[in-house]
């Protein structure tokens, strides 16, 4: 399968993500520029870390609006895997892919090492391989990285399952009910606040979250692909 | 004519301002007893073209949904006022 990983100007992780992607899962990868007007025929997209448009209004507030996020919002709406990592998590509250906003830590605090996030749901295109309430151990980097969202909104989110990462140690950055993560209502777009393309080989510390990206590439040439088509 | 759109944009009172508590803090070391709370947002200035206040506040109020305010986390409001002509020394008096 083909990968796309999208540039923004003031990205930072996108080589880490083509990396695991490319040398670690071992397939193909695309990197997208964020004027490209198509995807270039990828099957799953990533929104990598970062720093878009150097933050400037809110994390994530320009971003949204470059070119290619109109193609990345149509290749989510019909089904297709988009990951937003970080920066790329915030782009796509932003865009309003998924629900909630990301704002600055409670302890005002740029945050910068491992955590252990608990797979809390099983029903995304990242995280269909994990067994449920799988720990990983992943790192954070990242100034504004607490969730928040609306109480009848968080309500909602709980009750239909869409937590799908929790940090397992209480949040370290005032997360509300400790959200690492969330999904769409279909399950195809997620965004997570750690990094998992920091976390995919032994080297790096941990190599607990190549199962995300094994995930989608499951999940793509498995039945929920054949559903989409 | 030439506006002015003075556009306020704060945090909803609901979402926790980290910020707003450390600015506060910081005054009652100082001695301010007084300061009961803070709370920090951002004033945006647009310098446009427009018949009057009126006839652009609509536009504005979408500039504001679209992308100056967050409302999942922010409040805005804004304010139009006859702004200073082109080429002089615009919205800073």
């Amino acid at each position: 399968m083909k990968w796309g990983v999208v540039v923004f100007p003031g990205s930072c992780d996108e080589r880490d993500a083509a990396y695991a992607l490319g040398s670690v899962i071992g397939d193909e990868v695309a990197m997208l520029w964020h004027g490209d007007e198509d995807l270039k025929g990828v099957d799953a997209v990533v929104l990598p870390g970062g720093f878009s448009y150097g933050d400037y209004l809110r994390c994530g507030a320009m971003a949204r609006f470059s070119p290619v996020m109109r193609a990345v919002t149509e290749h989510a709406r019909s089904g297709g895997p988009v990951f937003g990592i970080c920066n790329g998590f915030q782009i796509l509250c932003e865009a309003g892919l998924l629900p909630g906003a990301l704002v600055r830590n409670s302890e005002l605090r740029f945050l910068c090492r491992s955590v252990r996030v608990r797979v809390e749901s099983t029903a995304t295109a990242f995280t269909a391989s994990c067994d449920n309430g799988q720990l990983l151990s992943i790192p954070v980097k990242n100034g504004e990285g607490r969730f928040v969202a609306g109480e009848a909104e968080l309500a909602r989110l709980e009750r239909e399952g869409r937590v799908v990462f929790r940090y397992a140690d209480g949040a370290p950055n005032g997360s509300l009910n400790d959200i690492a993560g969330v999904c769409n209502d279909a399950g195809n777009v997620v965004g997570l606040m750690p990094h998992p393309e920091h976390a995919v080989d032994p080297l790096l510390g941990s190599a607990d979250a190549a199962v995300l990206f094994r995930s989608a590439h499951a999940w793509l040439a498995g039945g929920d692909a054949r559903k989409r088509a | 004519m030439t506006l002015i759109a003075r556009v306020f944009v704060t945090p909803k009172t609901a979402i926790l301002d980290p910020q707003g508590k450390a600015v506060a803090a910081s005054l009652h070391s100082m001695g301010y007893d007084e300061v009961a709370d803070a709370r920090l947002g951002k004033l945006i200035e647009l310098r446009l073209e427009g018949k009057d206040a009126a006839s652009v506040s609509e536009r504005v109020d979408e500039m504001c949904r679209r992308l100056l305010a967050n409302e999942i986390i922010e409040d805005y409001r804004f304010e139009v006022a006859p702004g200073a002509e082109r080429g002089s020394e615009g919205p800073r008096s």
